[in-house]
């Protein structure tokens, strides 16, 4: 056995086993329209939407240290910036929501550069007073609906795509597009060389900076991209809910609390997290969303307990027991004779 | 004598505000923590003091005799129970189990007392008022400023001459060495937010005196208590009754120009204080 | 032979994965000066965070007055009459000199011990009662921290590395005062890298090396060569 037996690998035979099945369940998911009910997929397309926020938001709490708890914020201004343009300026709803992400970026700079000043806690309930001065502001404007807000024109709903059960496989493909690209768009961050820098902070802040690494700047790309995408996802629920209202668009309950449950639960820190996170969730709702305010207290619970026995939920305890990795961003050593075939 | 009688009523409003304050900033200066639920256990006060009032008939204020030591019990076991386990150099326990705890206080009260807005009521202090130059000046928000006063005073005298100061300064200073010298952390932890609650308790009751609470506003409160710390600077008592006034002038301003832009008008003033002076205006620890 | 006060045996420490400490077994007995000597990283402050408290223990390893304490928090421990005059001296800024003393008798221990005691043992002290502790000079802040320790009116008091940082007239001073200091019938121990220093004001020494016991003796009988075998493990 000598040293050139070892080799060191990111795979596993799990990560090729999970990429093959996510890939068959992705085709399965894009065909959706064909084999599933309207409910069904609505749910679904709610699902997917949740996924992408609760990835974005782990980006920023579980890898860049930012925990948030304003980025209804973004989702809100997305979703205004959706009805804005395209009653205002006429634009198709899609290119409304790609420049709601724009906008969403261009925002949150100096959001950011005000808010950076903030450290840790205070930091959390400073994006949250910036989310209120976007409620309060949006419900100041009497042209989108001011206090109680405004539906999308029909006209605007119809450009999208004539026949109902169109639009409606359409906004589910966006929702799922949203979600994959999201999920996509983490992991290879997360896999780059920033993506180290910001697993790099988190492990050690101190080592970090005498490494060289800009941590403003790093925290600083992580917050504005996340938000730019964040808009967008916001831009999409308000298409499939085709009505804004301030309370609805910037409502901390739907758009954080529920996000940061997801995350706490899946497993703070990991990609597969969220993913696991909002299955539960879903199925918790599913099942227990009748019990109304009872659920919410069972969640906060859940969410108490999980942080408290398990840090890194329910994903990190099936990762220490089956040394499992879906999405594989560390390397490891094989040793030979217990190398999988490769 | 319009203006000047807005910029009166926003400082006493400040008040108010900077008793919502005054508890943060003591468990902050204490054990570095931020309680997300703290806007919740406010209303959770307010709650209790209803429930007293309706039970007893005791009016609002005396109501304080029960509702100040509940909070306090509350707090203690609250803090040795669960907040205890939470603190360490990782950030996100204290955080996002405290955000738990505030869904879960929010939604318990909806099931007790629904959503319905709620008030309590103080019979003539309400309506009461004072002619002071041309004046016209309610009692019930100077008697809000006046216990603002006296509790950011006991508070700063609890912290620099009593022996219960002492530990917590100790203690907040350096954990170990604290332990070294006999003090419990645990212990001093739970006495400190005993003694935050039992603040939170007087402004959650003097809030459901003032104005009609419901179990959703507690982020809202969270957040004006909130601001009122960064303003006025962190770990400065005094400093959160000067970023109360701040915040509370700004509200009062901005709602004469108009209405809608009472609160927003609030945080616009934060933000730029933020701007230019990120430490607060006195600030004495820095974060 | 006097009864022992402190009595370690089989101690192993642990930072996560790294083990400071293996099987070390030590004994004060009351009255004793004990000296520990030892390199940077031999152990001796792992020891003593052991001893305190604030290390967490395995049941058994550690006994003060025959009491196992070795699963006690340290404020639990600094209530049996247990104390430090911890390394770097750790004053607490945000108090003043005297409220740093009365930090001290906390624990509310009887004995010889007051703040008029330590004021006239350090009248300098009581000269600067009221400053804040981080402005005075080094020796001043280490005489604060010896006050502060000995408030507790301990049985045992632990004193880590009191000479690091100070100047050579101010380590002597202290020095000069130790044996007045634990004259009064306290037992301690000295940790310390300044061998003949250690040596001077103790009875028995031990020696320290890569968290193992390396050297075992009576301070005015243990040779240079020993001593130079045990602190760097040269052979």
């Amino acid at each position: 056995m000598t040293l050139q037996d070892y080799h060191v690998t990111r795979s596993s035979n799990a990560a090729r086993t999970a990429a093959i099945l996510g890939a068959l369940i992705l085709i399965a998911l894009v065909a959706a329209p064909w084999w599933a009910g309207r409910a069904d997929m609505r749910l679904m397309g709610e699902i997917f939407l949740y996924l992408a926020l609760a990835s974005l938001w782990n980006l920023m709490a579980g890898y860049a240290g930012l925990v948030s708890v304003g980025q209804q914020a973004f989702v809100g201004f997305g979703g205004y910036m959706l009805f804005a343009l395209t009653m205002f300026a006429g634009l198709h709803p899609i290119a409304a929501i790609g420049l709601a992400g724009v906008f969403g970026a261009l925002v949150s700079v100096p959001v950011a550069v005000l808010i950076f000043r903030l450290r840790g806690a205070y930091f959390a309930i400073g994006t949250w007073v910036i989310a209120e001065v976007f409620r309060l502001g949006f419900a100041q404007i009497s042209s989108l609906g001011g206090g109680s807000g405004s539906s999308l024109p029909v006209a605007i709903v119809k450009s999208l795509a004539s026949k109902r059960a169109m639009r409606e496989s359409l906004s589910y493909w966006l929702a799922l597009g949203a979600a994959v690209t999201v999920i996509t768009a983490v992991y290879l961050f997360l896999r780059s060389r920033k993506g180290l820098a910001l697993t790099a902070i988190r492990d050690n802040e101190l080592a970090a900076r005498s490494l060289g690494i800009d941590i403003w700047r790093t925290k600083f790309t992580v917050y504005v991209v996340t938000s730019a995408l964040t808009a967008m996802i916001g831009a999409l629920i308000f298409l499939q809910k085709l009505r804004i209202s301030p309370d609805a668009a910037f409502s901390v309950n739907d758009w954080t609390a529920f996000v940061i449950f997801i995350v706490v639960i899946g497993g703070i820190g990991t990609i597969e997290g969220p993913i696991v996170g909002t299955l539960v969730f879903f199925a918790l709702r599913e099942t227990l969303a009748d019990l109304g305010t009872i659920y919410l207290i069972v969640l906060g619970v859940v969410a108490i307990v999980i942080m408290l026995k398990a840090p890194k939920g329910i994903w990190g305890l099936i990762r220490a027991r089956f040394d499992l990795q879906l999405f594989p961003l560390g390397y490891r050593v094989m040793v030979p004779g217990k190398t999988d075939k490769s | 004598m319009d203006w000047l009688n807005v910029i009166v009523q926003g400082t006493l409003l400040g008040g108010l505000y900077a008793l919502f304050a005054a508890g943060l900033s003591l468990i902050f200066g204490v054990m570095r923590l931020v309680n997300i639920s703290h806007g919740d256990l406010i209303v959770l006060a307010a709650y209790l003091g209803l429930t007293v009032t309706s039970a007893t008939g005791l009016h609002p204020l005396l109501a304080l005799v029960l509702v100040v030591p509940t909070m306090g019990v509350i707090g203690y076991v609250l803090q040795r129970g669960l907040l205890n386990q939470t603190l360490g150099d990782d950030l996100l326990p204290p955080l996002l189990v405290t955000f738990g705890l505030s869904v879960i206080i929010q939604n318990g009260l909806l099931e007790v007392y629904t959503a319905d807005p709620q008030k309590m009521d103080a019979g003539t202090l309400e309506t009461a008022s004072l002619a002071v130059g041309g004046l016209n000046l309610g009692v019930l928000p100077l008697l809000t400023f006046a216990v603002a006063i006296v509790v950011i005073w006991g508070l700063q005298w609890t912290f620099y001459h009593t022996a219960l100061g002492r530990a917590f300064r100790a203690v907040s200073d350096n954990q170990d060495i604290a332990q070294l010298m006999g003090l419990n952390r645990r212990h001093i932890f739970g006495v400190a937010m005993a003694l935050a609650l039992g603040v939170t308790a007087i402004a959650g009751v003097l809030l459901g005196i003032r104005t009609s609470f419901d179990p959703s506003i507690g982020g809202g409160r969270l957040i004006f208590g909130f601001e009122a710390v960064i303003i006025g600077g962190l770990g400065n008592l005094w400093g959160t009754l000067a970023g109360g006034v701040i915040l509370g002038v700004a509200q009062t301003v901005g709602a004469k120009v108009d209405p809608g832009w009472q609160i927003l008008s609030g945080h616009l003033a934060f933000l730029f204080i933020l701007a230019i002076r990120p430490n607060g205006l006195f600030p004495r620890i820095s974060a | 032979m006097p009864e022992p006060i402190l009595q370690i045996q089989g101690l192993n420490a642990h930072y996560g994965d790294f083990q400071a400490l293996y099987g070390v077994d030590m004994e004060v007995s009351e009255g004793e000066v004990l000296a520990v000597i030892g390199s940077n990283g031999a152990g001796k402050t792992t020891l003593m965070r052991s001893i305190t408290g604030l290390l967490s223990n395995g049941p058994g390893q550690i006994k003060y007055h025959d009491k196992d304490i070795s699963r006690l928090r340290a404020d639990e421990i600094a209530i049996q009459g247990l104390s430090m005059v911890p390394e770097g001296r750790q004053l607490f800024p945000s108090l003043s000199v005297r409220e740093n003393l009365m930090i001290g008798a906390q624990v509310g221990r009887k004995g010889p011990w007051s703040l008029e005691s330590v004021y006239k043992l350090f009248p300098i002290l009581e000269e600067r009662k009221d400053q804040q502790s981080t402005s005075l000079s080094g020796g001043q802040q280490q005489m604060v921290a010896i006050g502060r320790a000995l408030m507790a009116n301990p049985d045992l008091i632990l004193f880590d590395e009191i000479s690091l940082g100070l100047a050579p007239i101010i380590i002597k001073d202290i020095y000069d005062a130790l044996p007045g200091i634990i004259g009064e019938g306290m037992s301690a121990i000295i940790v310390e890298q300044d061998i003949s220093k250690a040596l001077s004001v103790s009875s028995r020494v031990y020696c320290l090396q890569e968290g193992r016991v390396s050297l075992e003796g009576t301070s005015d009988t243990v040779s240079r060569e020993d001593i130079s075998r045990a602190y760097f493990g040269i052979e």
